[in-house]
């Protein structure tokens, strides 16, 4: 099988995001990068497809040559190889990530796509479903659980109380939810490999960006609230304040 | 004028209560674009029993799309549909609520409409004309205010970010046909999560458990809690213990699980790690019982108290029982 994972490098999630002072980004100087937890679920994903098929596994990524760290990881882990889609710019606009990366995908004739549903860092939600909807494959997000039979796609995905299991034939694009599968460790082993691992590095061309950010400020802070240290004993107060002052209950 | 177009999510021949919230954004949004709004149902067949139910909320026209196609979700035939019917109808502004297949839908309808899209937003203002979205990014650590600066403009609002309001009006229903391809993925089969209680991010009150439940077996006490709270109540949990397979990954709330806006969430045995704190910033009132007074969810809490769960979490049981019987 011939399969290609998209993945992005995010912040880490134990991050304390600082807005700059432009107010239109954050501040990434001493920010710990990772692979978006998601799109790791994905690079597992695929390399237990190719330890049971047999083939390879090609770890694409858009961004500065920071993001090849990421991309070593995903080396590391048994990704075969990789391309890396050189720009300074990582859009917030999905579809203009979205465009770079389709021309590339058409080009490798791959049997399946996978990358995270979406990213902790923009949490769009949005970059396979246009991967798929401009290569008119079948596409399926929200995945929990895949497997082949008979060349045919399986996924079952999982929306608010109930769980769709969906059909579909290759070439495929999938979503994956961090729930799919537990990503392995990068044994010793693969981390030397990794090293000798080839990266193609081309130039990405963004689509246009037409999704802009005005402004970025932190959540309004919270008004300090009540703390009770007396335990079971502050039972009725807090069920009172809960009725008269909050009126949730 | 161009319309604001709604597409209203039904499941198992019922509106979603987040389509129902979508309605009453999208008439306060057309109040300051001076829009009008239109919602759009789709599905196989028998949809004139909801037709009327988008005028409760103040929505004047309902158009309708049937097609065996339609009958149940393929992202492929039902992105087709929409696109059609916001061509067909002028629609400058596309609103669907961003339940998990609003997200994946509009992405394909932005796609097919070659335009850009907002996810998850939490609220919207108008500013000289151009309508201004604000949606959480890093889970919410940040907020962004964002714009479209493509036509249509689409976006998906967040669940409970709006409450649904009644405002009837007349509803007139339109029929609308389109041409759809044939589709290319199918859902073949529904389940229902083993979970009688409303999904977390639904829910009117959640409440959540961590570690300091000690072990699965003691969810019962957390059970009873939403029992007593009644039917807007749901389930959730912190990351550790979905991870360790105490609980079903659906309840996992926090950034990689679910990000939630209750009125109530009430966290039991829950330390507050950063990835969770910021998955529930934007409920209305959050409850916090922790035997360790250090531990951070204390610091979001409106109401925190340091105590045994095992103790506190009936007698909160027991005091929100006899409130509701009136003792």
């Amino acid at each position: 099988m011939n399969i290609a994972v998209c993945i992005k490098q995010t912040p880490d999630t134990e991050t304390r995001v600082k807005i700059a002072d432009d107010g239109k980004w954050i501040v990434e100087d001493d920010i710990q990068w990772i692979i978006n937890p998601y799109d790791e679920s994905a690079v597992e994903q695929a390399l237990l497809l190719t330890e049971e098929h047999g083939g390879e596994v090609t770890v694409i990524s858009l961004g500065p040559e920071r993001i090849e760290k990421s991309i070593r990881e995903a080396l590391a882990m048994g990704a075969h190889k990789a391309i890396r889609l050189d720009t300074g710019h990582m859009p917030i606009d999905s579809l203009a990530t979205a465009r770079a990366l389709i021309p590339v995908l058409e080009a490798g004739g791959y049997d399946l796509i996978f990358m995270g549903q979406q990213a902790v860092d923009g949490d769009n939600a949005q970059v396979p479903q246009f991967i798929a909807q401009a290569l008119k494959v079948p596409c399926v997000t929200a995945v929990e659980e895949f497997h082949l039979e008979d060349g045919k796609g399986w996924a079952r995905r999982v929306l608010e109380g109930v769980h769709e299991k969906v059909g579909f034939s290759l070439p495929a694009v999938v979503g994956v939810n961090r729930r799919l599968v537990e990503p392995r460790y990068p044994s010793f082993r693969g981390i030397m490999q990794a090293k000798k691992k080839p990266i193609d590095v081309q130039p990405a061309a963004l689509g246009a960006e037409n999704l802009v950010i005005e402004r970025l400020s932190y959540p309004p802070e919270k008004a300090a609230g009540k703390l009770f240290e007396n335990g079971v004993d502050a039972v009725p107060e807090v069920v009172r304040l809960l009725r008269e002052e909050a009126k949730v209950i | 004028m161009s319309t604001i177009l709604v597409v209203t999510e039904i499941l198992e021949g019922e509106i979603r209560s987040v389509s129902q919230q979508v309605y009453t954004a999208a008439v306060q949004l057309g109040r300051e674009t001076g829009q009008t709004v239109t919602a759009l149902m789709l599905g196989g067949g028998n949809l004139d029993a909801l037709a009327e139910t988008p005028g409760t909320y103040g929505v004047g026209k309902t158009v309708l799309v049937e097609d065996p196609k339609l009958e149940r979700y393929s992202p492929d035939c039902y992105a087709a549909a929409i696109a059609q019917v916001a061509q067909a109808q002028d629609a400058g502004v596309v609103l669907m609520g961003a339940s998990v297949t609003g997200k994946d839908l509009m992405a394909r309808v932005a796609q097919v409409l070659d335009t850009s899209m907002a996810q998850d937003c939490v609220s919207f203002r108008v500013d000289g004309g151009t309508i201004l979205f604000t949606r959480p990014l890093f889970a919410g650590k940040v907020l962004a205010e964002v714009k479209v600066t493509s036509t249509p403009v689409l976006a998906t609002i967040r669940p409970k970010a709006y409450k649904a309001e009644e405002a009837p009006v007349a509803t007139t229903v339109e029929r609308a046909q389109v041409d759809l391809p044939e589709p290319l993925a199918v859902v073949e089969e529904l389940l229902k999560s083993a979970s009688k209680k409303l999904d977390v991010t639904e829910a009117d009150i959640v409440v959540s458990g961590g570690r300091g439940l000690q072990g699965p077996e003691h969810w019962g006490v957390l059970e009873k809690l939403a029992d007593v709270l009644g039917d807007g109540a749901g389930l959730g949990c912190s990351r550790p213990v979905s991870d360790d397979g105490w609980r079903p990954h659906d309840e996992h709330v926090g950034q990689t699980g679910k990000t939630v806006a209750p009125d109530l969430y009430i966290a039991c045995g829950i330390s507050g790690a950063i990835q969770h704190v910021a998955g529930i910033a934007s409920s209305k009132f959050v409850v916090a019982i922790n035997k360790d007074p250090e531990a951070p969810i204390f610091k979001v809490a409106d109401y925190g108290i340091v105590g045994d769960l095992f103790e506190v979490v009936p007698a909160l049981t027991e005091a929100i029982q006899d409130l509701k019987v009136g003792v």
